[in-house]
């Protein structure tokens, strides 16, 4: 731990191992991101997309970067910022480690938003804001029905089994609904994917995030302080009430428009935040670094399901893999450790 | 009369509908050693929530500093009025000294994280609980009596003229309690705080206590020095217990004596 104190009474706390592990992945990720834009039918080294970038290219390469490949790339990297963002929200407000979207059905609500809008038919855009709909009327409903008198972890994460197991159903449902050719488009969308996504599909996601970015990291310290459970945090002089509305808002806010982004991309936003953990040492939780680490998982998994196959996949298929096994590791080795 | 900084009148203290007290008034002589006993669910962890501004009372007001406790910021509240709820949880992986230093939030803020006071409050609280030693370890490593004490440091390190806990000595052992208890009485004589508990064990804050709050159905039976309130006559009606009061051969405080078998008509041959 590093102090930093300022001769007017200004004084910051910094931990040089989460420093380090941020800067790296941080780091790490424009890498990936550069290789990115570089990879595809009209391949660009390194050197090109950062002359492009920075612009010096050609009008044709100025195209490809900025039009074709960029939004692909910023998409993932807000995706990932936001899910690795609502994953650590959600795990401090549940208390519970597995307490994840994908777990607790807010995923579930924006895929049947989505699947609304393929049976009825409609745009994408429509179906990205059906599934934006979805998501925060299954935030609410869980709500309702589980924290209107204080939350405890495990109601909620029983609450939410629940609601996903409904929602899966109807997700079922509504698959059979649909014209043949909608459903396998709708199959797509289901399993998260990036292909062809432009600058329309990212700027509400991108926006959410200018906006909730600044007031999750204002919240950091005091979302730490409910750690030690609700009574405590009150002592110490936590609202709780009002900051968990305000997180759960802000966490549903994200994950529904990074499923009307990108689709629900599986596991990340269980994965970012322990991740984070294990690397940066320190208890309790990251935010910053979950969301980094979020970013980097899902532009590394969009790669491998880019280059690693004959044909491409759709990145929640590898992020599925990677994280699903992750968590059976992580399962396996926290029992061995004697902590579950 | 003594001054009281904290207190209340007409509480009426529920949860959704059903009432747990009516009508209950209630005041916290400063700088003493307060200690609220009564049997199970006769409203004094409620007593302590609303005194903590945990819980909104339904009618009446816990005042503090002669204010609204309810209208005050929850931030500001804290940096007069510290709690150790019964069973707060220590994250995975937390360390002693880094838990004790979360006491110190209500006094941090965005650009001011961790100032000169903060670091001195915080090996002080340490100090005074006798955990400096265990500063580097894990919290999960530590003892029942061990962890109870780190979490009084981290409420010490809020530094609050008032400190209310919640059966702080509930799942110790009774090596621990006293412990504890010997503990909060020279934190109570040295540093002249104001401390609330709750106790469960009678003999305990009969001992421990210069003053004692006895409540049975939401009701407070009496109040007072445990040396003037605590006789036979009020134990039976506050617990419904026959019972002896004794001088305590090693304090002189009230010493609760249960009666044997044949006088509670509880077993007939």
């Amino acid at each position: 731990m590093i102090v930093i104190r300022t001769p007017g009474g200004l004084s910051l706390r910094l931990r040089p191992r989460a420093l380090a592990v941020g800067a790296t992945c941080t780091l790490l990720t424009l890498a990936v991101g550069v290789l990115a834009v570089g990879h595809g039918d009209y391949p660009m080294s390194p050197a090109d997309v950062l002359r492009t970038l920075t612009g010096g290219g050609s009008a044709a390469e100025e195209f490809i970067v900025t039009q074709l490949r960029l939004p692909r790339l910023v998409t993932a990297l807000a995706v990932g910022a936001a899910l690795g963002l609502a994953g650590a929200v959600f795990q401090a407000l549940v208390r519970n480690p597995l307490g994840s979207p994908d777990v607790l059905g807010f995923t579930q609500g924006a895929a049947t938003g989505a699947l609304v809008v393929v049976v009825v038919g409609g745009s994408s855009t429509a179906l990205a804001g059906s599934a934006a709909i979805g998501g925060i009327l299954t935030g609410l409903l869980i709500y309702l029905v589980a924290w209107r008198r204080g939350v405890h972890g495990y109601r909620l994460v029983l609450v939410g089994i629940g609601m996903s197991a409904i929602l899966t159903g109807v997700n079922g449902y509504l698959l059979t609904r649909a014209p043949l050719m909608e459903a396998a488009r709708a199959m797509l969308w289901l399993t998260g994917s990036l292909d062809g996504r432009g600058w329309s599909d990212a700027a509400p996601l991108l926006a959410a995030l200018a906006v909730t970015w600044p007031v999750l990291l204002a919240c950091g310290p005091a979302l730490r302080m409910t750690e030690l459970g609700d009574d405590a945090a009150s002592g110490l002089g936590v609202p709780v009430p009002r900051l968990r509305m305000l997180l759960l808002a802000a966490a549903v806010l994200l994950v529904s428009l990074s499923a009307a982004a990108a689709g629900p991309v599986s596991f990340v936003a269980l994965t970012a935040p322990h991740l984070a953990r294990r690397l940066t040492r320190a208890p309790g939780t990251n935010l910053l670094p979950a969301a980094i680490i979020g970013a980097l998982i899902i532009v590394v998994a969009d790669q491998v399901a880019l280059r690693a196959f004959p044909s491409q996949l759709p990145v929640g298929v590898v992020t599925g893999v990677l994280g699903g096994g992750y968590l059976v590791w992580l399962l396996a080795t926290e029992r061995r450790a004697g902590r579950l | 009369m003594p001054t009281s900084r904290l207190g209340g009148s007409g509480l009426r203290l529920a949860y959704e509908r059903r009432i747990v007290a009516d009508d209950l008034t209630v005041a916290v002589p400063d700088r003493s050693f307060t200690v609220i006993i009564g049997p199970n669910a006769c409203g004094k962890s409620t007593l302590l929530r609303a005194l903590s501004r945990l819980l909104k009372p339904a009618a009446g007001a816990v005042l503090l500093d002669g204010e609204d406790i309810q209208r005050r910021p929850a931030r500001a509240v804290a940096r007069t009025l510290g709690l150790l709820p019964q069973s707060p949880t220590a994250p995975d992986g937390i360390g002693v000294a880094e838990l004790v230093s979360r006491g110190r939030y209500p006094h941090q803020g965005l650009l001011r994280q961790w100032s000169r006071d903060d670091e001195r409050i915080v090996a002080e609280a340490m100090a005074a609980t006798g955990v400096a030693d265990l500063a580097d370890r894990l919290v999960d490593e530590l003892s029942g009596g061990q962890r109870q004490r780190v979490w009084l440091a981290m409420a010490l390190a809020q530094q609050t003229p008032l400190l209310l806990l919640d059966e702080p000595t509930t799942y110790l052992d009774i090596a621990h309690q006293i412990e504890v208890l010997d503990l909060c009485a020279r934190l109570h004589e040295e540093q002249g705080r104001t401390l609330v508990a709750v106790l469960h064990d009678l003999n305990h804050a009969a001992r421990y206590a210069d003053h004692l709050i006895a409540m049975r159905d939401g009701r407070v039976v009496a109040a007072g020095e445990p040396g003037r309130i605590v006789t036979a006559e009020l134990v039976e009606e506050v617990f419904g217990l026959p019972c002896r009061v004794i001088d305590d051969p090693e304090t002189g405080t009230p010493l609760v004596i249960p009666a044997a078998r044949s006088r509670t008509g509880t077993v007939t041959p």
